[in-house]
């Protein structure tokens, strides 16, 4: 298959205008003939749920969350942009596109990001006649704050609870709708696998969670919102369940897999501090306004930190990037912290963590300036180690936070099978190699409120509806699959636990195509990955039955997946033989350690075609044609 | 009337009405206590006091009607949203430190209401009984003081400053819960409620126990 | 360290529980407690015996999935704070901890500690919203909000929706959540239109859910794991007072 992204002729400006001009519309009266299914009801699912069932279509949702309002957008914090530029700072849309295509280091499509600039505005306009309480200033109009990436302030944010509120926002038209009639939710129920009639996506299997109830759901289109699958690496900051299981089962069934590599590692997070740990937490960024990042000059080194004397202090990100210092971006930050780390100046009982400092800035501002500032952050960082960051330094170290990579899909959000819509961070669309700090939740709302609305229709109006039910053939097919993989999960019943053999995947893929990967790792990531897979096909145990609430039996699905999807990752960072935003390859950099781009051979985005597991998936390249910006190299120094 | 009834259904209605009846019930306290003191004045003043108040006899039974609803009300209103609540939480915790996260006051008021309750009877079986019946041509004074259902009988005395006191845990909680109720507590008058609080649950109930134990106790009783 | 778990374990909605003892060794202080029931978990496991069931997600204290009842306290001894933020030095060594499932006739149990707090939903499906439709709306900036009551109704919309406040509440009652919500929309000029039928919708709704009725205690601000206030609570019952009186 050839992949067409359905960019939209004409100058880039005027691309999205046109469009939803050119897209074919449903009429008023049969829109409420069309069932929508939609899988996830975070930022994105929660968004398209509303704005579909206000139009009429009648949506079934799907969350293995018990209610939209746990999704884990909840967790982000710090803001959300648009280029509305009330501060008059020189922002429009298209320096938010430039920003946004810069930062991602020029591995992404230029007309949706356009687009995504676009609709920005109308994203916060939305949100605050819902009621989402952003930050205000004293004359009663918003407020702004500077975020990564940029030198504009255009980012908007509810204190530390962005993601929070604006799930809230989202979730409150969600339920409007549930109450309307037109939103049916379906709590703690996981989707298990995708149904294809005639090559078009048509219904899901699900299981719920409650019983183990194993059901299938017909509709006349699919949309998939489920989320980001930092998860595979075991430890980061996503929560518990976040996982890639529909992606990876829709993959499985003809969707391609773009950039499945593309993963950010964010600087400020608390290290590990034992085996026993679960979840990496995130320390806002904007620590490193104030704090001064440094290790030990001498390799393992143990006194405390306040015993070191100055002069025997490496204050590194100062040292390499005199001019940026402990500013440059989240990727630069990490790969640096990693080294120093490696080469065995890493601090803690663990020896991966180094320190973020704030004596300096408390001797000058006062402590009392500094709680203000950054006061509940200092509480939540005691809460966790036990330490307290006004006496002794804080420790941190970079964390999986973000997949830019997800599944396929083109201009109108839709992946390579046909009647398969993929939002938010699930889809792979906007970030290219680095998605910029407030923009995921920017995407995560254009794609739900403002795009799926208009290009679904086309999709619709072209195929009639309501031509599936549940008792077609296919249905029947997945179901038993899917009853077959549980039984097989359980029957297994070995000595390791699900979590130990998660664990191990962990450690392969944050060792091998974590931070800074090299052909030798990956290759090493390529045998070690199926190996354990067959580990945990023979060894792996689960307890109890399919019949019951067994979060067990939930974790094991998707470790299989995950067993996968890693395997997937490691081989697409080794075909990409370049070094770009979150992906670094150790070969490819320049004579100053910095990312080295091959804009000849890699300016594209890899899309993967399953063949079978074990067996290695198919590329097929979008190449991605650069009209509006010119192609540079970030310099921090 | 439909919003009246759903109002009276509702969970919130119906602390509306426990707050209003028992704001009431408060005014009506002090009423009482400021005839009581006219004992201090000796047994002419007191009988005169009383003689006074059943010359306007009508008022008054219009006034206790009035009043003995209010009581039926609160108590009724108290009964019913104590069940409703029982059945919202049927399972008790096998470990709960309410003790940590709330008064002892706010967790007993059924308690401390029907212990009220039980000395009203008693009180209204005895006292207003006898003033109102069989009060021997106006020894309303002698009554009060007297051995009979007077302070000078030890088990009236002592159930009577014991209500007394239950009445002011009663309302250590309720009255500044009444304002609560009527969404009345903004930040900005809480010091004031609680000044006011401190006259019903503290001032109001001594003046009460006071008067046993002054002509009980120390006028030579028992 | 070492602990002892008294724990509630009941296999699902329709059978009978009962508390279980555990005895879990080699804990570490820095072990948040879920660490440590995971660490148990996974022995279970081993031992061929099921797992301890409890809501968990984000882990650090936004999503309000978890909630357990710890030693007679909604999310253990501290305040301020979820479940998945309570870590192990909060205990002694040797530590008797009973764990117990909140309790409350609209959170039937699921199974061991997983309680069904749907009925949040629906409270909020009843009118915890403004009804705008996605587009058509004004510029974010023709609204001012004056920041006072803009930071007054973002203290009311930082719940979490965790159920702490109904698990403490001598009366399950839902007040500080249903509170919270209406207090965030009243405070601001967008939630004016809707705002007498979405107080009176609201109560009803949580009347209907099986929730007690409020008695004013004030635990459920103690236990609030996002420390609301009951000054919420007022404002809901003037709210309502007004939305059904005037
Ligand atoms: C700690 C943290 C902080 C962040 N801070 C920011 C920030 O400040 N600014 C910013 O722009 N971005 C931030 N991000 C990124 C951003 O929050 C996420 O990318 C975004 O919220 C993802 O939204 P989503 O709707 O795509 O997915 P999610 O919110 O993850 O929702 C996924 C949904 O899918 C459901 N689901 C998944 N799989 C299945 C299945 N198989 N069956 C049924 N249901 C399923 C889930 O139940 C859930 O409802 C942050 C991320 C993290 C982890
Ligand atoms: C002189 C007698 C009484 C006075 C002055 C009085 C006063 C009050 C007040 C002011 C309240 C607070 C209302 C609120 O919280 O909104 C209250 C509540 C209550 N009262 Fe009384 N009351 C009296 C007698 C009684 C009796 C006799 C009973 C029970 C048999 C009773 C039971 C209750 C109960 C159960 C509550 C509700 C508790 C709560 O909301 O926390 N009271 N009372
Ligand atoms: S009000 Fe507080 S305790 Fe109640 S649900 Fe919200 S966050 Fe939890
Ligand atoms: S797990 Fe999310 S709040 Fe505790």
């Amino acid at each position: 298959m050839v992949l067409d992204a359905k960019i939209p002729g004409g100058p880039l400006a005027e691309k999205w205008t046109q469009h939803r001009f050119d897209l074919k519309l449903v009429n008023p009266a049969n829109k409420r003939k069309y069932n929508i299914i939609i899988v996830g009801t975070g930022l994105a699912g929660a968004s398209a749920a509303a704005s579909l069932a206000e139009l009429g279509y009648n949506v079934d949702a799907f969350s293995y969350h018990e209610s939209p309002r746990r999704a884990h957008s909840i967790a982000a914090q710090g803001g959300i942009n648009a280029a509305k530029n009330y501060p008059n700072d020189g922002d429009s849309i298209f320096r938010l596109f430039y920003d946004t295509i810069k930062g991602g280091d020029y591995r992404s499509r230029e007309a949706n990001v356009y687009r995504l600039a676009e609709v920005s505005n109308a994203i916060i306009d939305q949100c605050v006649a819902q009621g989402v309480p952003f930050a205000r200033e004293y004359g009663g109009l918003l407020d702004n704050r500077s975020f990564g990436g940029a030198q504009v302030s255009r980012t908007f944010y509810a204190r530390g609870q962005t993601g929070q509120q604006l799930l809230l926002g989202a979730y409150s038209a969600f339920a409007r709708q549930m109450k309307a009639g037109k939103v049916r939710f379906h709590p703690r129920h996981e989707m298990l696998d995708l149904v294809l009639v005639d090559g078009h996506a048509k219904g899901i299997i699900t299981r719920n969670l409650i019983n183990g109830e194993i059901r299938s759901y017909a509709a006349d289109a699919v949309i998939l919102a489920s989320g980001g699958y930092g998860n595979v690496f075991f430890l980061s900051t996503n929560a518990m369940a976040s996982n890639a299981t529909a992606i990876w089962r829709a993959y499985k069934k003809g969707a391609y897999f773009a950039n499945p590599c593309f993963t950010q590692i964010h600087p400020t997070c608390i290290p590990l501090s034992s085996e026993h740990q679960s979840k990496l937490t995130l320390m806002s960024e904007s620590l490193r306004n104030d704090g001064r990042v440094w290790v030990p000059k001498k390799k393992g080194d143990s006194r405390a930190p306040n015993d070191i004397p100055e002069e025997e202090r490496d204050y590194y990100l100062e040292r390499i990037y005199p001019s940026f210092g402990n500013l440059v971006p989240r990727d630069v930050a990490s790969r640096r912290a990693k080294e120093m780390c490696d080469t065995g100046h890493g601090v803690g009982p663990t020896g991966l963590a180094v320190y973020l400092d704030f004596e300096d800035v408390i001797g000058r501002k006062g402590k009392q300036w500094v709680s203000d500032k950054y006061g509940n952050l200092f509480d939540m960082y005691q809460q966790i180690t036990g330490e307290n960051p006004y006496e002794v330094p804080m420790r941190i170290y970079p964390a999986v936070h973000y997949t830019m990579g997800g599944l396929w899909v083109d201009y109108n959000l839709m992946s390579t099978v046909p009647g398969l819509f993929v939002l938010g961070e699930a889809n792979f669309s906007d970030h290219g190699a680095n998605r910029l700090g407030a923009s995921a939740l920017m995407q995560g709302l254009a794609d739900g409120y403002f795009i799926i609305p208009y290009t679904i229709g086309d999709y619709l109006a072209k195929h009639p509806h309501g031509k599936t039910d549940t008792n077609q053939e296919s249905f029947k097919t997945t179901t038993r699959e899917v009853e077959e993989k549980l039984n097989q999960l359980l029957a297994v019943d070995g000595s390791q636990t699900v979590d130990d053999i998660h664990k191990e995947l962990g450690r392969i893929l944050w060792e091998y195509v974590g931070m800074a990967r090299n052909r030798e790792g990956l290759e090493k990531a390529l045998k070690l990955i199926p190996q354990l897979r067959e580990t945990f096909w023979k060894e792996v145990k689960v307890p109890g039955t399919a019949k019951e609430l067994n979060p067990e039996l939930e974790k094991a699905g998707r470790v299989a997946d995950f067993l996968e999807l890693g395997e997937l990752m490691a081989r697409d960072a080794l075909h990409r033989e370049e070094s770009c935003g979150g992906h670094f390859r150790e070969e490819y950099q320049t004579e100053e350690n910095e990312a080295l781009r091959d804009d000849e051979k890699f300016a594209y985005v890899a899309a993967w075609e399953f063949q079978g597991t074990g067996e290695p998936a198919k590329l097929h390249k979008e190449v991605l044609i650069f009209e509006n910006v010119e192609l540079t190299t970030r310099s921090y120094k | 009337m439909n919003w009246f009834f759903r109002f009276m259904n509702s969970s919130v209605g119906k602390k509306i009405i426990m707050a209003t009846t028992g704001l009431l019930l408060c005014s009506f306290l002090i009423i009482h206590l400021f005839g009581n003191l006219f004992l201090y004045g000796g047994p002419e003043l007191f009988n005169t006091y009383v003689e006074r108040l059943a010359s306007i006899k009508p008022l008054i039974r219009v006034i206790e009607v009035i009043l003995a609803l209010i009581f039926l009300f609160h108590i009724i209103n108290s009964l019913w949203l104590t069940l409703s609540n029982r059945k919202a939480n049927p399972v008790k915790y096998e470990v709960n430190r309410a003790q940590d996260n709330s008064s002892f006051f706010s967790r007993y008021m059924g308690i401390t209401g029907s212990i009220v309750f039980i000395f009203l009877a008693v009180h209204l079986s005895t006292f207003w009984y006898r003033f109102q019946i069989d009060h021997d041509g106006g020894q309303f004074y002698r009554i009060v003081t007297g051995d009979a259902v007077g302070f000078n009988n030890p088990y009236i005395t002592g159930l009577y400053i014991l209500a007394m006191i239950l009445l002011g845990f009663h309302l250590r909680h309720g009255f500044q819960s009444a304002f609560q109720t009527f969404g009345l507590r903004y930040n900005k008058y809480g010091k004031l409620i609680e000044a006011i609080a401190v006259l019903f649950w503290f001032a109001i109930p001594l003046g009460f126990v006071l008067i046993p134990i002054y002509f009980g106790l120390l006028k030579g009783g028992f | 360290m070492q602990v002892f778990l008294k724990v509630w374990r009941q296999a699902d909605a329709k059978s009978e529980g009962q508390f279980v003892t555990y005895t879990v060794e080699n804990v570490t202080e820095d072990m948040s407690f879920f660490e440590m029931l995971d660490m148990l978990n996974n022995q279970l496991v081993l031992k061929g015996k099921e797992p301890i069931a409890f809501d968990h997600d984000c882990r650090e204290g936004i999503c309000g999935t978890c909630g357990l009842f710890i030693n007679g306290r909604a999310h253990g001894p501290l305040r301020g704070i979820t479940t998945c933020q309570l870590h192990m030095r909060s205990f002694d060594d040797g530590a008797n901890i009973v764990v117990e499932p909140w309790r409350a006739e609209a959170f039937p149990v699921i199974k061991d500690l997983i309680v069904d707090r749907t009925a949040f939903d629906r409270i909020i499906s009843a009118g915890g919203y403004i009804s705008v439709n996605t587009g058509g709306v004004p510029d974010a900036n023709t609204i001012p909000v004056p920041k006072p009551k803009a930071d007054e109704a973002f203290d009311a919309a930082t719940c979490i929706g965790c159920g702490a406040c109904v698990a403490t509440c001598k009366n399950s009652s839902a007040m500080l959540f249903v509170a919270a919500k209406v207090s965030h929309l009243a405070l601001l000029p967008q939630g004016q239109v809707e705002r007498k039928q979405r107080a009176l919708n609201l109560v009803a709704a949580m009347d209907m859910e099986g929730f007690g009725a409020c008695t004013n205690t004030g635990a459920c601000e103690i236990e609030c794991p996002k420390e609301i206030s009951i000054v919420h609570i007022a404002r809901l019952n003037r709210e309502f007072l007004k939305a059904s009186l005037l």
